[in-house]
C-alpha cells in the first residue's frame, strides 16, 4: 500500500470519528435551539451534561485532520484555503462562537439572562460550523476548486455556492442533529426526556434522508464525478448497502425505543455514509485537479509522519478510553455529580 | 488596507491573543497541580480551593485557547496558502506531534476538571501532572516551527521547490530548542507574576487570609525561579541569532555598521534612513562580549544588506528593549524577595512588597508580547528567512480587511468577557464555608 494512500485513510478515519463525536456535540448544540415544551430546561440540562467533559478533546480530531492535510497534501490545502476561503473562515467562525459561548454560558450561573443569550449564539454557531463543513466537503467533491498560480479560477463564491454543496451542508447539519439526538436518548432515565429525543431523532433523521435523495439528484447537474463514483464501483456500493441497512436499523429500533441499539445503528450508518463518501472521492482531494498522489508530499515525509500518528495513537487510543470510561460508562448513577463545578 | 497588510494584521492580532491563553495553558496546569499536591500532602483544604480555582480558570482559559488554536491551524492556509504549499511537508511534523499533545492536554484536563469524586486520588494528582507535561511539550512543538522559519533546516532546493525533506531534522533546527526553552520559561515568568500580582492586591484588599497568602507563595516561585534561569536561556538564543541570522541580531541591537568589538546600546532610537542609532547608553565591546563572549568578535552590522532586506529596525530595536527591560526588573525583583522573605519573614505581611507585586505583575505578559513582536517583525520580510518573502507568500482571496475586523471585534469581545468571568470565578475571595470540608465543590 501506497504511503499517500495510508495518510489519506488516517485522515478519513479522524473525519469519521470527528463526526461521530464532536459532530454529535455540534447536532446537540443544534437542538438546544429547537428545545421547547414543558421540559425545555431538562432538555438543555441534558445537552449541557452529555457534552460538558468531552468537546474539547472531540474537536482536536478536526485539528488533527487540518494538520496531516497541510503535512502530507500541502498543494490541496493550499489550493482548499484559497478557492474555499469563505467556507472555511465560516467554519471557523462557528468554532469560535460555539466554543467560547458555551464556556461563557456554563459560568453565567446565576444571570439567567445572560445565560439564555448565550445560549442563542452557541445554539446558532453550533448549526454554522456543520453546514459549512458539509459545503466544503461538497465543493471538493464538485468539481469546481480549480486554482492556478495562486488564483482561483472560479472566484470566491462559485466554488461553493451553487446546489450541491449547499444540500450537502444540510444534509451534514441533519445527520449531526439525528446522530446527536439518538446518543441523547441513552444519556437520560427520564422516559418523557427520552421521548422527545427519539420523535426528534426520527424528524431529522427523515429530514437527512431527504437531503441524501436531493444530493444525489443534483448531483447530475454539478458533480457528475463523485455520482459516478457513488454508483460505480462495486466495494462503494457495499458501504453504501451497509449504511442503508444501518440506517433502517436505527429507525426501526427508535421506533420500537431500543435506544442503545438505535444509538449503535446510527453512529454506523453516519460512519459509514462517510466511509463511502471517501471511497467514491477517492483518489481527488479536491476535484477536479487535485489527487492524492499528484499533492501528497515525498513518501519519506509521509512514512515519518505515519510514524509520529502510531506514536500518537499508542498514548490518545488508551488515554481516549479512560476518558470515556471515566464519564460515559455509569453515566446515569453519576449524573448528580456531574453538575458544574 | 491593502491586502498584504490585512492578511499580516489579522495573524499579528490572531497570535497575539492566542498567546496570552496558550501561555496560561501551559503554566496554571502547573501551579493548580502543585498546588493540589500540597494539599495531598498537608490536608491543608486552603490548598484545595486554591488548586479548584486554579482549574476552574483553566477551564476557560483553556477553551478560549483550543479555539484560537485552531483559528491559527485554519489561518495559516487561509492567510498564507502559497507558504503552506511549499512548506507544509517540511514543517508538518511538529504540526502533527503539537495535535497528539494537545489531544492528550485535553483529554486529561476533561478527567483533571470533572473527575475530582471519580477517580483515585493519586491518579487525579497524575492526570494534572500529564496536563502540565502535554501543554508544555505543545509549547515546545509550536515554537519548533517558529525556529524552522528563521533558521530552516532539513531539505535541498531544487527547481524552486523544497527536496530532500527530512522532517526531523526540520522539527530540530538551530533555532527551535532555544527558542523552546525561552517561551517555556517565559510562560511560567508571565504567569507566575501575573497570578502573584493578582493575589497580592487581592490581599492588600480584603486583608489577610490564608488564601491569598498560600497563592503568592506558589505563584512566585514558580514565576521567580522560571525568570532567574530565563537569564542564561536568552543569552544562548541571542548567541544563536548572532551566528545564524546576523541580520536579526543587529536590527534587535539599532548596530547599521558592521564592526569590530561592537557596543551595546541600551534604549536609543534607531534611525534607519540616517543609519544611526542615537540617544542610546553605550556599553564599549558590550554586543560583541554579549553575543559571541569575547570582547573584539565581529558583528556584522545592517550595512552587510540592502535596505529594502530590513526588518522595520525601529520596532525591533523597541520591542527588543522592552522585553530585555522588563525581563531583568522581574529578575531583580525575584532576587529581592528571596532576600526579603530569608531576611525579614514572609512576605504577605510585608506590604509594600505587596504593593510591588502588584505593579510588576502585567510585565511579563509585556515581556512576552514585546518577544514575539521582536521575532516576527524581526525575521520581515521573510516568511522563512532569506527563502520567502511573507509578501510571496499571501492569499489571493480579496478583502482580508473584512475578515480581520471581524476577528478583531470576535476576540475583543471574548477578552472582555474573559477577564471579567476571571475576575468573577477564580480570584473571588473564599467564603469561610468552602473551607470546610475537602470535598466541597467550589
Amino acid at each position: 500500500m501506497n504511503p499517500a494512500m495510508i495518510l489519506a485513510g488516517i485522515m478519513l478515519g479522524a473525519l469519521v470519528i470527528y463526526s461521530l463525536l464532536a459532530g454529535a456535540d455540534y447536532g446537540a448544540g443544534f437542538w438546544d435551539l429547537m428545545c421547547s415544551g414543558p421540559r425545555r430546561e431538562k432538555q438543555r440540562q441534558l445537552i449541557a451534561q452529555a457534552i460538558e467533559p468531552v468537546w474539547e478533546t472531540n474537536h482536536v480530531w478536526l485539528i488533527l485532520v487540518v494538520v496531516l492535510m497541510f503535512a502530507g497534501f500541502a498543494p490541496a490545502f493550499g489550493a482548499i484555503s484559497i478557492a474555499l476561503g469563505v467556507p472555511v473562515f465560516l467554519i471557523l467562525l462557528g468554532v469560535v462562537l460555539r466554543g467560547s459561548a458555551y464556556v461563557f454560558r456554563t459560568y453565567f450561573a446565576g444571570s439567567i439572562r445572560t445565560q439564555l443569550y448565550w445560549g442563542k449564539v452557541f445554539s446558532i454557531s453550533s448549526s454554522m460550523t456543520p453546514l459549512f463543513l458539509g459545503i466544503v466537503i461538497g465543493a471538493i467533491s464538485s468539481d469546481t476548486v480549480v486554482v492556478r498560480d495562486g488564483i482561483s479560477e472560479n472566484g470566491f463564491l462559485r466554488t461553493w455556492f451553487h446546489p450541491f454543496p449547499v444540500i450537502v451542508g444540510v444534509l451534514s447539519l441533519s445527520l449531526f442533529a439525528y446522530l446527536s439526538a439518538c446518543y441523547l436518548t441513552v444519556e437520560t432515565d427520564d422516559p418523557a426526556l427520552q421521548d422527545d429525543f427519539r420523535s426528534r431523532a426520527l424528524f431529522s433523521g427523515f429530514i437527512s434522508l431527504m437531503a441524501a435523495f436531493a444530493t444525489y439528484v443534483v448531483a447530475g447537474d454539478n458533480a457528475r464525478e463523485i455520482r459516478d463514483g457513488l454508483s460505480g464501483a462495486p466495494y462503494v456500493l457495499l458501504v453504501e448497502s451497509c449504511a442503508a441497512i444501518a440506517a433502517f436499523v436505527a429507525f426501526q429500533a427508535l421506533w420500537s425505543r431500543r435506544y442503545l441499539r438505535a444509538r449503535i445503528a446510527a453512529a454506523a450508518q453516519v460512519g459509514l455514509i462517510i466511509i463511502g463518501w471517501g471511497a467514491a472521492q477517492y483518489p481527488y482531494l479536491a476535484r477536479p485537479g487535485l489527487t492524492i498522489f499528484n499533492s501528497s508530499a515525498p513518501s519519506n515525509v509521509l512514512i515519518e509522519i505515519e510514524i509520529a500518528c502510531a506514536f500518537g495513537g499508542a498514548i490518545l487510543f488508551p488515554s481516549l478510553f479512560l476518558l470515556y470510561r471515566i464519564f460515559k460508562a455509569h453515566r446515569k448513577a453519576v449524573l448528580a455529580d456531574t453538575t458544574p463545578v | 488596507m491593502d491586502n498584504f497588510l490585512a492578511a499580516r494584521s489579522q495573524m499579528g492580532m490572531s497570535l497575539a491573543f492566542h498567546i496570552v491563553f496558550a501561555v496560561i495553558g501551559v503554566s496554571l496546569p502547573l501551579m493548580m497541580t502543585i498546588a493540589e499536591w500540597r494539599w495531598r500532602s498537608t490536608g491543608d483544604p486552603t490548598y484545595l480551593l486554591l488548586a479548584k480555582r486554579w482549574a476552574k480558570g483553566t477551564t476557560i482559559l483553556f477553551a478560549v485557547g483550543a479555539i484560537s488554536g485552531t483559528v491559527l491551524s485554519f489561518e495559516l492556509g487561509l492567510l498564507w496558502p502559497r507558504f503552506m504549499q511549499y512548506a507544509g511537508a517540511v514543517i508538518g511534523m511538529p504540526f502533527s506531534l503539537e495535535g497528539f499533545a494537545f489531544f492528550t492536554e485535553a483529554i486529561f484536563l476533561g478527567i483533571y476538571l470533572y473527575g475530582w469524586n471519580r477517580v483515585p486520588g493519586w491518579f487525579h494528582l497524575f492526570s494534572g501532572i500529564i496536563v502540565s507535561l502535554s501543554g508544555l511539550l505543545s509549547a515546545i512543538f509550536v515554537t519548533l516551527v517558529n525556529g524552522w522559519m528563521n533558521t530552516p533546516t532539513g531539505f535541498d532546493i531544487l527547481d524552486g521547490k523544497f527536496q530532500n525533506i527530512h522532517p526531523f531534522a526540520a522539527m530540530l533546527n538551530p533555532a527551535g530548542i532555544p527558542e523552546a526553552v525561552h517561551m517555556v520559561l517565559a510562560s511560567y515568568t508571565a504567569a507566575g507574576f501575573a497570578t502573584a500580582g493578582i493575589h497580592s492586591w487581592l490581599l492588600l484588599r480584603r486583608g489577610r487570609n490564608r488564601f491569598d497568602e498560600v497563592a503568592i507563595g506558589i505563584a512566585l516561585c514558580v514565576g521567580g525561579a522560571a525568570v532567574l534561569i530565563q537569564g542564561v536561556s536568552g543569552d544562548a538564543l541571542a548567541r544563536m541569532v548572532a551566528v545564524k541570522q546576523p541580520m536579526k541580531l543587529a536590527s534587535l541591537e539599532g548596530q547599521f555598521k558592521t564592526e569590530v568589538g561592537a557596543p551595546l546600546s541600551i534604549g536609543g532610537l534607531p534611525f534607519p534612513d540616517e543609519r544611526v542609532t542615537k540617544y542610546a547608553i553605550k556599553i564599549p565591546h558590550g554586543l560583541s562580549l554579549l553575543a559571541f563572549h569575547t570582547p573584539n568578535a565581529l558583528i556584522k552590522g545592517l550595512d552587510q544588506e540592502p535596505s529594502k532586506d530590513w526588518p522595520n529596525v525601529r520596532m525591533v530595536h523597541i520591542c527588543f528593549q522592552i522585553m530585555v527591560g522588563c525581563g531583568s526588573l522581574l529578575s531583580l525583583f525575584a532576587l529581592i524577595a528571596a532576600w526579603l522573605s530569608w531576611k525579614r519573614g514572609p512576605l504577605s505581611k510585608q506590604k509594600l512588597f505587596l504593593k510591588a507585586a502588584v505593579l510588576v505583575s502585567p510585565l511579563g505578559f509585556v515581556a512576552l508580547e514585546a518577544g514575539w513582536m521582536v521575532t516576527e517583525l524581526g525575521r520581515q520580510p521573510w516568511i522563512v528567512y532569506h527563502l520567502m518573502r511573507t509578501r510571496d507568500a499571501v492569499t489571493t482571496m480579496p478583502n482580508i480587511t473584512i475578515t480581520f475586523l471581524v476577528m478583531t471585534f470576535v476576540y475583543l469581545v471574548l477578552g472582555i468577557i474573559v477577564v471579567w468571568l476571571l475576575s468573577k470565578h477564580v480570584i473571588a475571595p473564599a467564603e469561610k464555608k468552602q473551607l470546610d470540608g475537602p470535598g466541597v465543590l467550589v
